[in-house]
C-alpha cells in the first residue's frame, strides 16, 4: 500500500474543484493554480523518484482496502511514474503560457478548473492497473477534453469539436465492447491479473480480436494511420495553449495504453498482433508527414507532424526488443517536451504575425530574433539534429530495428530515415517561410518586447530538450531500466497480486 | 412555461415534496439498497425541474437561490473529503467505515462513511442536472 501514488490524481482534482468557487476572481485563480500545479509537479517527480528507488518492486495502492483482482488498483511502475512526472512538468509550463495567452474571457468561464480536470484523467490512466477504470479515466480526460476544445465558441471550434466528440464517443464505445469482451472470456479487468490468465488460456482467436479491438480503440485515441483523420482539424481550432496539451499528452495517452496492454497483457502472439503495431506505425510516419508538407498552414503543419512522431512512437513495442522499447520511451519523453514547446512557438508566432498562414508572413527574425531562434532551436530537437534530444530516440530505433533485422525491420528502419528527411524539410519551410526572407510590409501584432513574456514559458522546456540531449547516457540507462521493467511482465503481475 | 396551468400547478405543489421526500429516502438506502446518491440526485433534480416547469423559471429562481456551480463543487469536495479521511487514517484512499449505533426514535440504525461520499454524489447530480437543463431553458430567452 502506498497511498503517495493518489497524490497525482488527487492534488489537480481538488484544485479544479476549489477553482469553481473562485471563478470571477482572475488573480486568486492563477495564484491557486500555480501552487496547485506546483505541488503536483512536486509529487508527480517524487513519485517517479521512489518509483525509481524501488525498481524490482512497482509501487501499487488498492484502493478501498478491496484486494486485488477484485478492487481497483493503482499501480506505479517506472513508465507510468516517469509520464505522470512529465504530465506534471508540462502542465506547470502551459499553465504559465496560458496566463500571457488565454484571454481574459476564457479566464472566467472555468478554463482552469477544467485543465485540471484533464491533468486528473490523464494522470489516472497513466496510473490504473484496471482495464475498466482506464476507460473512466479515458472519459474524465475527453470530457475535459470537448469542454477545452469548444472553450470560446467560435464557429469554426464548434464545427470541428463536433466532429472531435463523435469520433471520441465511437472510440469509447468500441473500448467498452472490448472490455465487455474480455471481462467475458477471461472473468477479470484487472490488467495484472488479465496478464497472467491471457497467458494460461493461450492467446488466440478470439483474444486476438479483442487485442485488435483494443488497438483500434488506442489508436484512434493516439492518431495512428488510418484513424488520425479527425486530429489536424480538431487541433486547429482552441487556442495554442489547449493544442499543446493536447499533443502533447492526449496522444500519449493512447500511446502509453498501447505500451500497457501489448507489452502486459497481449505479448502471446506477437507474430500477429506486434506485426500489425509495426505496419500501423509505419504507414502512420509516412502519410503524417506527407500530410504536413502539403499544408501552409502552420498550426496544420504541426498538427501532422503529430501524427508522423506518433509512429515513431509506435515502432519501438512493435519491434518489441529492450533497446527498442527503451529508444521509444526515451522519444515518448522527448517529444511530450518538444511538443509542447513546439506548440507554444507557434502559438506566440501566431499571436506575433496575426496569422497562422506561412504565405503571409516573412522576415520575422529581423524584428522577433528571440522567437525566431526558439522555434529554430526547438525545430532541430524535433527533427532529431544530434546534440538535441530528438537525435538520440531516433538513433536508439534505428540501431533497434538493425537488431532485430527482420527484413520488415529493415523496410522500417528506413522508413524513420526518409521520414526523419521529410520532417526535416516541412520543420526548415516553416523557418524560411516565416522567419528568414526579407520583411514583408504587414506590421507585426506585438512588438519582439511584449512577446518575451510569451517566450518564457517555452524557454525551460528548450532548455530540459537541451539537457535530455546532452545527457542522453543517463537519461538513456534510465529509458533501459524501464524497457527492461516492462519487458518482464512477471514484476508488475507480481507486485499487483502480492497485496502488498 | 405554460400559462393558466392551474392544475399542474396544484398537484405539482403536493408531488415535489412527495418527490424530494422519496429522493432522500433512495439516498439513504442507497450504499446497500437499491438507490444511491446518483438516483436520488436525478430524483430530487427532477422534483425541482417539475417546479420549474408549472411556474416558470423567474419565480422559481427568486424562491431557489442556489448558486448550482458552488452546489457541484461542494459536492465534489464532499465525496472527495470521504476518501481523504481515509488516507489521513492511514488506509487506502476511499476506504470506507461502517458501526451500528441507537439512535433515540429510530433504535439501532448503521450508519456508513459511503453515505457521507453519496451525499456528496447527490448534490453533483442536481447541480449538475439542473444548471444543464436551465441553461438549455434560459437559451430561448
Amino acid at each position: 500500500m502506498n497511498n503517495l501514488l493518489l497524490l497525482p490524481v488527487v492534488i489537480p482534482m481538488f484544485i479544479g474543484v476549489i477553482l469553481i468557487f473562485f471563478v470571477k476572481n482572475i488573480r486568486v485563480q492563477r495564484a491557486i493554480s500555480v501552487i496547485g500545479s506546483l505541488a503536483l509537479l512536486i509529487a508527480s517527480v517524487y513519485l517517479a523518484f521512489a518509483a525509481y528507488e524501488s525498481n524490482s518492486q512497482v509501487l501499487t495502492l488498492e484502493l478501498g482496502n478491496w484486494q486485488a483482482p477484485f478492487g481497483i488498483v493503482l499501480v506505479g511502475d517506472m513508465l507510468a511514474t516517469l509520464l505522470v512526472a512529465l504530465a506534471g512538468i508540462v502542465g506547470l509550463f502551459s499553465l504559465l503560457f496560458a496566463f500571457q495567452s488565454i484571454g481574459e474571457e476564457r479566464e472566467k468561464s472555468y478554463f482552469y478548473s477544467f485543465f485540471f480536470f484533464l491533468l486528473t484523467g490523464v494522470n489516472g490512466a497513466f496510473l490504473t492497473g484496471d482495464l475498466f477504470n482506464l476507460f473512466v479515466f479515458f472519459e474524465v480526460m475527453l470530457i475535459s477534453s470537448y469542454v477545452l476544445i469548444v472553450h470560446g465558441g467560435t464557429k469554426f471550434q464548434l464545427r470541428e469539436s463536433f466532429k472531435y466528440m463523435v469520433i471520441n464517443m465511437v472510440a469509447s464505445i468500441f473500448f467498452l465492447v472490448g472490455v465487455a469482451y474480455i471481462y467475458a472470456v477471461t472473468g477479470t479487468l484487472n490488467m495484472a491479473d488479465l496478464a497472467e490468465k491471457v497467458g494460461v488460456i493461450g492467446q488466440d482467436g478470439m483474444l486476438n480480436v479483442i487485442a485488435i479491438i483494443f488497438l483500434i480503440v488506442f489508436a484512434m485515441k493516439g492518431a495512428f494511420f488510418p484513424l488520425y483523420f479527425w486530429l489536424p482539424n480538431a487541433y486547429a481550432g482552441p487556442p495554442a495553449v489547449v493544442t499543446a496539451l493536447f499533443a502533447a499528452l492526449l496522444t500519449k495517452v493512447g500511446i502509453y495504453s498501447i505500451f500497457r496492454s501489448f507489452t502486459l497483457i497481449f505479448i502471446h502472439d506477437r507474430e500477429f498482433t506486434h506485426t500489425i503495431i509495426l505496419i500501423l506505425a509505419g504507414l502512420t510516419m509516412i502519410f503524417g508527414v506527407l500530410g504536413a508538407l502539403s499544408q501552409f498552414n502552420i498550426n496544420r503543419i504541426l498538427n501532422f507532424q503529430i501524427i508522423s512522431q506518433v509512429g515513431f512512437m509506435a515502432l519501438g513495442i512493435g519491434l518489441y526488443s529492450p533497446l527498442a522499447i527503451a529508444a521509444s520511451v526515451y522519444y515518448i519523453v522527448h517529444d511530450i517536451i518538444i511538443k509542447a514547446a513546439l506548440f507554444f512557438t507557434a502559438g506566440a508566432t501566431e499571436k506575433v504575425a496575426g496569422t497562422s498562414d506561412l504565405k503571409k508572413m516573412s522576415g520575422l527574425l529581423k524584428t522577433h530574433p528571440w522567437l525566431g531562434w526558439l522555434f529554430f532551436i526547438t525545430a532541430m530537437s524535433f527533427v532529431g539534429i544530434p546534440p538535441l534530444s530528438g537525435f538520440f530516440g531516433k538513433f536508439g530505433l534505428v540501431l533497434g530495428g538493425i537488431e532485430v533485422g527482420t527484413t520488415l525491420a529493415y523496410i522500417l528502419v528506413a522508413v524513420v530515415l526518409l521520414v526523419s528527411l521529410l520532417n526535416l524539410l516541412s520543420m526548415m519551410r516553416i523557418f524560411m517561410k516565416a522567419f528568414w526572407g526579407e520583411k514583408n510590409d504587414t506590421e507585426p501584432k506585438i512588438t519582439n518586447k511584449q512577446s518575451i513574456g510569451l517566450l518564457r514559458p517555452i524557454i525551460p522546456l528548450v532548455a530540459l530538450s537541451i539537457v535530455l540531449g546532452l545527457g542522453s547516457e543517463p537519461a538513456f540507462q534510465y529509458a533501459l531500466a524501464i524497457a527492461d521493467q516492462i519487458l518482464d511482465p512477471s514484476i508488475y503481475i507480481d507486485a499487483v497480486l502480492s497485496g502488498k | 412555461m405554460m400559462k393558466n396551468s392551474l392544475s399542474l400547478q396544484t398537484i405539482s405543489r403536493i408531488a415535489v415534496f412527495i418527490i424530494l421526500l422519496f429522493s432522500v429516502y433512495f439516498l439513504f438506502a442507497g450504499h446497500n439498497n437499491p438507490g444511491g446518491g446518483f438516483i436520488g440526485g436525478l430524483m430530487a433534480a427532477s422534483a425541482l425541474v417539475l417546479l420549474y416547469l408549472s411556474f416558470g423559471t423567474k419565480k422559481i429562481n427568486k424562491v431557489i437561490r442556489i448558486n448550482f456551480p458552488y452546489l457541484i463543487a461542494t459536492g465534489l469536495l464532499i465525496a472527495m473529503a470521504t476518501g481523504v479521511i481515509s488516507v489521513i487514517f492511514g488506509y487506502p484512499f476511499l476506504t470506507q467505515f461502517y458501526e451500528y449505533f441507537h439512535f433515540p426514535l429510530l433504535g439501532k440504525a448503521g450508519l456508513a462513511t459511503a453515505l457521507l461520499f453519496d451525499a456528496g454524489v447527490f448534490l453533483v447530480v442536481i447541480g449538475v442536472t439542473i444548471l444543464v437543463i436551465l441553461t438549455i431553458a434560459e437559451d430561448d430567452d
